[in-house]
């Protein structure tokens, strides 16, 4: 099997409008949550979001492109754009033609269906604009991405709510690593700030009115997040022939799922998705040096992926830096696991492991490392990061340093 | 207290709404129950408040939900709440649904 590199990567989101912003944002522990300005929260009892700040479509499209596909496949072309001029790659028909797309996103355009659903429920207009149905579906991003780049391989879309841009990923690392295809764009987004989708997060009463602090004691919630981030990954052989530099090796993937329930998460199918990464990358569980966790901020979450990653780890847990960097840059959903994929890849390549800002304090049932609120400069070789979604379909990249 | 808190009329409309949104027998279902007997676990939980909100139309902040532990919890809980309403001391828009979006043109997501 082949050995598949990361050569670029480009990113939008809560902290930063590029890969340079939103590692810096890492650096510093910025926050990237305010108040949510693109849908009005009116009775909302939550007002709180990482939105991309200063995201005006007329920079990155025409008018008549902009037209053509919603916030969220906007998002996931201008990071994919980022991540191909950072890879470097220059398009042949050849390329062309054996390149892969496989995005994520768990919503869609849900600011486009829920214009179309105001117009027909509400005001009682006759007729809903008719660009609402391909602006709605997942794969617009996805569609959008093989025509920016004249891409003609398999391009296709995962939707398993929180883990779907890691599904995406481990996806295509195998189609790379099987010879399927040589170079493969892949990762997420979402754009889920629309008043209809916010109030059905309400009723779920997992969202914090104040902030996000994984792993503290005093937690309340998670804070949702919006943007996107994109990878090329390629053969190493592909890209060494071609005199492009590795920014980290893809080095294992690994997924289960809980068979448990529909919302509650289980230690067990965590800890079962992470030890198949450790196995698929064929590494000693004591060779993680940091985890980038799904560390969503709710009481659930953090407790039982505490108790998952003692279950993988054994003793060396103790011994693991670990941080959630949706206390930074929100809850993307169908985005998350390939922005923090992006962020685990930083933290290998760099050398700077993220904090979990907004720390405050240990919960007994959340005793490991968690990185609290500073950045920490270590090495570490190789890293993982978790996606633990709803339904219980667990998702975990192993990323090793090149 | 508990056989008082078991005939009123409050308590049979919330017992009723626990059965009917966990698909229970209403026999099954009385004040001393335990979550844990009922097989109620915390989605179950959210899911039971949301039908209680719309039957005595009140708001149930999410900290209070997250300290419910009982059907007696949850009894007590709508019982405070509706006095608090009835009494229009409420605050927070207790008793009352706050109002939705405006009618206007542009659904609020828009942008």
């Amino acid at each position: 099997m082949r050995r598949v590199v990361v050569t670029g990567i480009g990113v939008l989101c809560g902290i930063g409008r590029n890969r340079e912003e939103f590692q810096a944002g890492l650096r510093e522990g910025r926050s990237g949550i305010g108040h949510i300005t693109n849908t009005e929260c009116l009775d909302l009892r939550f007002r709180e979001g990482a939105e991309v700040r200063c995201y005006n479509p007329n920079d990155h499209f025409s008018p008549k492109e902009a037209d053509m596909i919603d916030r969220f496949a906007q998002f996931a072309v201008v990071a994919a754009r980022e991540a191909v001029a950072h890879s470097g790659i220059e398009w042949t028909v050849d390329m062309r033609e054996n390149a892969a797309i496989v995005t994520g996103s768990c919503v869609g355009g849900q600011s486009t269906e829920n214009q179309g659903f105001w117009d027909v429920y509400k005001m009682g207009k006759p007729r809903v604009h008719p660009m609402t149905i391909p602006k709605t579906m997942a794969n617009a991003g996805a569609s959008a991405i093989s025509q920016e780049f004249g891409i003609t391989g398999p391009a296709f879309t995962i939707s398993t709510a929180c883990s779907s841009s890691a599904h995406a990923i481990g996806q295509a690392f195998s189609m790379v690593r099987s010879g399927m295809a040589d170079v493969a764009i892949t990762g997420g987004s979402e754009a889920p700030f629309s008043y209809g989708i916010l109030k059905a997060w309400e009723a779920m009463r997992v969202v914090s009115p104040t902030v996000c602090r994984p792993f503290s004691l005093d937690r309340n919630g998670m804070i949702l997040g919006e943007g996107s981030a994109m990878l090329v990954l390629e053969s190493l052989d592909h890209a060494l022939a071609r005199g492009a530099k590795p920014i980290a090796e893809v080095a294992g993937f690994g997924m289960s799922s809980d068979a448990h329930h529909i919302t509650q998460p289980s230690a067990e199918g965590a800890a079962k998705a992470i030890r198949m990464a450790l196995k698929d990358a064929c590494i000693a569980p004591d060779r993680i040096g940091y985890i980038n966790a799904h560390g969503t901020g709710t009481t659930a979450n953090d407790a039982t992926e505490t108790r998952a990653l003692h279950l993988a780890f054994g003793d060396h847990a103790k011994r693991l830096a670990i941080s959630s960097t949706k206390a930074m840059h929100g809850h993307a959903l169908g985005a998350a696991g390939a922005i923090e994929t992006a962020a685990a890849i930083f933290a290998v390549a760099n050398g700077i492991l993220p904090p979990t800002i907004n720390f405050t304090g240990p919960d007994p049932e959340c005793d490991l490392d968690y990185i609290p609120n500073c950045a920490r400069r270590a090495d570490a070789e190789y890293a993982l990061s978790n996606s633990f979604a709803f339904g219980g379909l667990n998702a975990v990249v192993a990323l090793k340093r090149y | 207290m508990p056989d008082l808190m078991e005939t009123d009329e409050l308590t049979q409309r919330v017992l009723r709404i626990i059965a009917e949104t966990q698909r229970k027998d209403p026999a099954q279902v009385t004040v001393d129950s335990s979550f844990e007997e009922l097989g109620i676990d915390s989605m179950d939980g959210v899911n039971i408040v949301f039908a209680l909100e719309n039957e005595f139309n009140v708001n149930v902040p999410d900290e209070e939900v997250r300290s419910i532990r009982s059907v007696r919890d949850m009894v007590e809980g709508v019982r405070r709440l509706v006095e608090q309403s009835q009494q229009g001391s409420g605050g927070q828009s207790l008793g009352t649904e706050t109002p939705g979006p405006a009618p206007e043109d542009q659904a609020p997501a828009a942008s």
